[in-house]
């Protein structure tokens, strides 16, 4: 095996980090709908929601975060399926290059883009009245969820990208992910929900991961949620590598 | 690279292919194929649509596994030795396999970076002047031609300097300057030392360039030899009379010009 595992990945990450900088569009496009959705919800729907805290924005920005992560992703699957269909995948694949790098360097680039676009958001965010007293502890934890979280999804984006078939089939996937915020305590509180609804909501992963970003920024204890979000978040990660780990041997044996 | 690679164990072919199979479910691609290439050789693998010349070239370059027999490539095995079968190697493939969002130069400097040359960006500036890419080295392959595609492509394939060099279909798709531009790398790449297993579906290809020629049919090998040999196997030619005309191509090249890529490019061998 090689030994040269970084030096490949960051001589790939460099080559997808060009892409992105040349079509900044991508970013732009991932932080559009959800900063729409910030400015409908907080201005539009707002005023009839009772989230239980004094500015709704304040309530609804993790949620609004974690939608632009999920439809983020669908370009690490985009990318992938590309690099698959152009053939330049079997150049690498048939150099003497450490074997995961390839991988991983699309996987880093989903971090970088999706850092991008949360900043953006949250930029968005501050012009529209979000404050916070969280301290810099806080927004470590903040920023160390999200990069959890975003590596989870964007391992289960490899997974599409690396048996998709067509560009629809690897980008499909990520629908669903984007509805799941909505199903969660992201936009109202569970407690307004009947009572399958409810149960859904509170058993799945986004709710867990919104509720511990909500009260990191509101510094309010964390409580259990913060465990239950790092469980979902490892879980899915380790599944998601494993998956697309085994998705990536099977295409190149 | 290891230095093992670098040469070549044991003076045996530089490939050499025995008895390899390869089914997709029910479709038997390869029934036994057998072959050897001798080093610094051109070999064509000449064959129609789905003879399965492109699954052979993968399993060659280490990315399909066979279902049975064995294949060396350097002297490695495909399928227990793939790094040092890697670094032996390079493929350019059916479709040229570049980036497009690249310029020509961030191509050849990110493929000399994998490679782990020293100085990738003279690496690259060489490689862009030797195939004529010096005035494109700084625009997006996305504005390339398919000529220009091809011949970086093939620089590409050139930078860590391979001992063996798979070919699938080079000039399939290309116009004829283009492909006098790629038979003239090939023959460049063999006079160097370099072995060289090309497939085409263009008998005149395999004539231009091959040492050897084996023709692949229903996933066998039904003839292998020189060009000399393998026009033996047919019955003396009769001779007859007929008015030589200019055949399309020697019309296309004298209204062109032919000269474009002899002054240009520069430092071929």
């Amino acid at each position: 095996m090689s030994t040269h595992v970084v030096e490949d990945t960051a001589a790939l990450l460099g080559r997808s980090l060009r892409h992105i900088t040349r079509s900044p569009d991508t970013i732009i496009t991932t932080a559009i709908t959800p900063i729409a959705m910030l400015l409908l919800f907080v201005y539009v729907f707002g005023g009839a929601i009772r989230a239980g805290t004094d500015k709704y924005v304040n309530y609804l920005l993790p949620g609004i975060m974690l939608i632009a992560i999920a439809s983020g992703i669908a370009y690490t699957a985009m990318r992938l399926f590309q690099d698959m269909t152009s053939g330049i995948f079997e150049r690498f694949q048939s150099m003497p290059i450490s074997r995961s790098s390839v991988l991983w360097a699309h996987v880093l680039t989903s971090l970088v883009s999706n850092a991008i676009t949360v900043v953006l958001i949250v930029l968005v965010g501050f012009v529209m009245g979000f404050r916070t007293s969280a301290g810099p502890l806080a927004w470590l934890a903040v920023a160390g969820i999200l990069t959890l979280f975003t590596l989870a999804l964007t391992w289960i984006a490899v997974i599409a990208g690396l048996s998709a078939k067509t560009m629809e089939g690897a980008t499909g996937f990520s629908y669903p992910l984007i509805f799941l915020p909505f199903i969660s305590s992201a936009f109202v509180p569970t407690e307004t929900m009947p009572g399958p609804v409810r149960a859904f909501a509170e058993n799945q992963p986004v709710t867990s991961i919104v509720n511990t970003i909500q009260n990191l920024f509101a510094e309010r204890a964390v409580g259990g949620d913060i465990w239950v979000a790092l469980a979902w978040c490892v879980g899915i990660l380790v599944l998601g590598y494993v998956l697309a780990m085994s998705a990536y041997r099977r295409k190149i044996s | 690279m290891s230095t093992e690679a670098m040469t070549q164990r044991d003076r045996g072919p530089a490939i050499r292919v025995q008895g390899v199979e390869k089914s997709y479910k029910d479709l038997h691609v390869l029934r036994g194929v057998t072959f050897d290439v001798a080093a610094g050789s051109i070999f064509a693998l000449l064959g129609s649509n789905g003879a399965g010349k492109t699954t052979m070239v993968r399993i060659l370059s280490t990315l399909l596994r066979s279902d049975a027999g064995t294949a060396t490539v350097n002297g490695f095995d495909v399928a227990t030795q793939p790094h040092p079968v890697r670094e032996s190697i390079s493929l350019t493939g059916q479709f040229a396999a570049v980036d497009e969002i690249l310029t020509g130069r961030e191509n050849l400097v990110l493929v000399a970076r994998l490679w782990h040359r020293d100085n990738p960006g003279q690496v690259a500036d060489d490689l862009l002047a030797r195939f004529d890419l010096v005035d494109a080295a700084s625009r997006k392959v996305s504005t390339y031609s398919g000529g220009m595609r091809r011949r970086l492509d093939i620089a590409m394939s050139l930078t860590g300097q391979p001992r063996v060099i798979f070919l699938d279909e080079p000039t399939t798709g290309l116009d004829p300057e283009g492909r006098m531009d790629v038979w003239k790398v090939v023959k460049g790449l063999a006079a160097q030392g370099t072995t060289v297993l090309l497939t085409t579906q263009y008998l005149q290809e395999a004539e231009q360039l091959a040492d050897r020629i084996a023709i692949l049919h229903d996933g066998r090998i039904i003839a292998n030899g020189t060009l000399a040999e393998l026009k033996q196997l047919l019955p003396p030619a009769t001779v007859e009379y007929v008015e030589k005309e200019p055949s399309l191509e020697d019309i296309f090249l004298a209204l062109v010009g032919n000269g474009r890529t002899d002054e240009s490019r520069r430092d071929q061998s």
